[in-house]
């Protein structure tokens, strides 16, 4: 059989660069290795070109398994974006942490297990994929192993993944058993529009297995938690390559494989929808720690995301993957933010954020502008994604569009009370924070992308959809 | 001699019912390494339903035993990485009881 490696470059590089720095970790002396740490931002600058450079590169490896199209190579460029972002503002913390050439070879391997993800063109892909990112992210949460908190978050994140990939599991054997196949366009193309119990069943664990990785409502209940527990980066990572690669999951199997359903599924999606959007902003409202807070908002823009599956047409697709990527900015921009007022003062909590501005007003502005894209303010980068979601459900959806609309009005609320505590009140210590350079170019990079894209989205819209056009080819 | 054969059904049945007995004690067991067992449970309900839709719906080609393998596999890694951090916790803790792993608000 005939490979083009080409096709697998990318994998191949994370992969080879996630043993790298695991084995050096082990052979350079103790005071050199935060090294790795710059030796993981180029590397992973490195494999965002060569990802770049296979854009036109586009076809399927060993008999459909693997599918390298744009779709996958945009979702690819995401991860690694979201990787780079996390590793260049969390250096400092990780050094304080101890343990760098694990931290970091582990960030590879989830990444390489988001890619494989992003890739699969069957169930045996998707699940391997699954669960080399999970098992690297299980391992990420409870890096603080001597932290209660970190290691109860781990195994807490551990058992109910465990759960969901066992759920998800019998639905995809339930799938295979009736058409005969685990590639997912054999599959579309063997199911009929008049579907067996059992399938609505396998459709139903399917949308649970995949809805607890996307932490969708009522699947969300492990986010708070492990978002609480584990080390800040990893929260920062798991918020947004976690969920991206889930979402690129979750379109592959639904719109690439259950078409020929979606009479039954694009209501019970709408539901899910509704529900998380709902439930995410009204409970963060009450919350007094940061990373809670930041974890019910995030809940909340999975259920944002999830309106672009419901139509199951090229322009949802587009929005899905326009708001993966600006998202990322936002996300990491803001919990880099917490990161560093962490290593500063030790506290997570939104009273002690008092008088930010004073202290440090880039990164008071920084948390700002990140939460407002997040709340979709004009002209900020998540308006103009929550424009293109909510464009495609306008004429068939308008009571899903109105919640909306509404809720971003309350997430609002609970995003500028952060900001008011950060620029009304005065801080107990007024000391200025210094911001060593990485930090500052994370901070930097994530408020002039969320800006950028907010008033120029052109370009970025243009590539998502010629992406959303590769998915059907 | 009782004329019983053993079908795709009886396959089916028992993984059914594997898997809910897993769920069962998922939710109803108090300490972390039976959830872990539980987990492994529904694992193999899992497998029991690959390897019977390989044998009588594809057999000829080897996709669920394969599935299968893989599933294994991975499963033992999640075993692996499941009982180190309950180590780790009891360490922390000296307890395995879910029930006193409330430093974070459930």
């Amino acid at each position: 059989m005939n490979v083009n490696l080409s096709l697998l470059a990318p994998e191949l590089f994370i992969s080879a660069l996630g043993l790298a720095v695991l084995i050096l970790g082990l052979i350079v002396p103790k005071d050199s290795r935060h090294g790795l740490g710059w030796l993981t931002v180029f590397g992973l600058l490195l494999g965002m070109g060569i990802t770049m450079a296979g854009w036109e590169n586009q076809g399927t490896l060993y008999g459909g398994l693997f599918v390298v199209d744009q779709y996958a190579v945009f979702f690819k460029l995401t991860f690694l974006v979201a990787a780079f972002l996390v590793v260049l503002g969390s250096m400092r913390y990780v050094d304080m942490m101890g343990d760098q050439s694990e931290y970091y070879s582990m960030i590879l391997f989830a990444t390489l297990g988001m890619m494989v993800l992003a890739s699969a063109g069957d169930f045996m892909t998707l699940y391997l994929g699954l669960e080399l990112m999970t098992i690297a992210f299980i391992v990420l949460v409870c890096f603080r192993r001597n932290d209660v908190k970190s290691v109860e978050a781990g195994i807490k994140y551990l058992l109910l993944a465990g759960v969901s990939s066992a759920v998800l599991l019998y639905g995809l054997s339930l799938v295979y058993g009736l058409t005969g196949t685990v590639v997912i366009g054999e599959v579309g193309r063997a199911l009929t529009a008049r579907p067996v119990p059992a399938l609505i069943l396998g459709l139903a664990m399917l949308l649970a297995g995949l809805g607890f990785k996307v932490s969708a409502v009522p699947f969300h209940m492990w986010t708070p938690d492990v978002y609480e527990g584990a080390p800040t980066p990893v929260t920062a990572f798991l918020a947004v390559g976690s969920k991206a690669a889930s979402f690129a999951v979750l379109l592959r199997v639904f719109i690439g494989a259950l078409p020929a359903v979606w009479a039954h599924w694009a209501m019970l999606v709408a539901v899910l929808a509704a529900v998380t959007i709902i439930v995410g902003n009204l409970v963060a409202i009450p919350q007094t720690n940061i990373k809670r807070l930041l974890a019910y908002s995030s809940i909340a823009q999975a259920g944002y995301i999830l309106v672009g599956l419901i139509t199951a047409t090229g322009p949802g697709i587009k929005a899905v993957m326009f708001y993966a990527f600006l998202y990322v900015f936002a996300t990491v921009g803001a919990f880099t933010v917490v990161t560093q007022y962490y290593s500063v003062t030790g506290s997570d909590e939104i009273k002690d954020y008092a008088g930010l501005s004073q202290r440090s007003p880039l990164m008071a502005a920084v948390m700002v502008i990140c939460m407002l894209s997040m709340a979709g303010i004009p002209p900020l980068a998540g308006f103009v994604g929550k424009f293109y979601l909510f464009k495609t459900i306008i004429n068939d959806y308008l009571w899903l569009a109105f919640i909306g609309l509404i809720m971003s009005m309350v997430s609002v609320y609970y995003y500028l009370k952060v900001a008011l505590v950060m620029y009304r009140d005065e801080p107990a210590d007024p000391a200025p924070i210094q911001l060593s350079a990485p930090v500052a170019l994370t901070l930097l990079i994530a408020m002039i992308v969320t800006i950028v894209l907010g008033v120029y989205p052109g370009p970025l819209s243009e590539a998502t959809n010629v992406a959303a056009q590769s998915f059907w080819r | 001699m009782l004329p019983l054969t053993v079908g795709l059904t009886h396959y089916v049945v028992l993984s059914a019912l594997l898997f809910a007995i897993g769920l069962f004690g998922v939710l109803s067991k108090r300490n972390a390494v039976a959830v872990l067992i539980c987990i492994e449970l529904m694992l193999n309900a899992v497998n029991i339903n690959l390897i019977a839709f390989s044998k009588y719906i594809t057999p000829t080609l080897f996709i669920g035993q394969l599935f299968a393998v893989f599933v294994i596999t991975v499963a033992a890694a999640e075993v692996g990485v499941g009982l180190a951090i309950i180590i780790a916790i009891y360490r922390n803790r000296l307890s395995v009881n879910l029930d006193d792993f409330d430093w974070l608000k459930w």
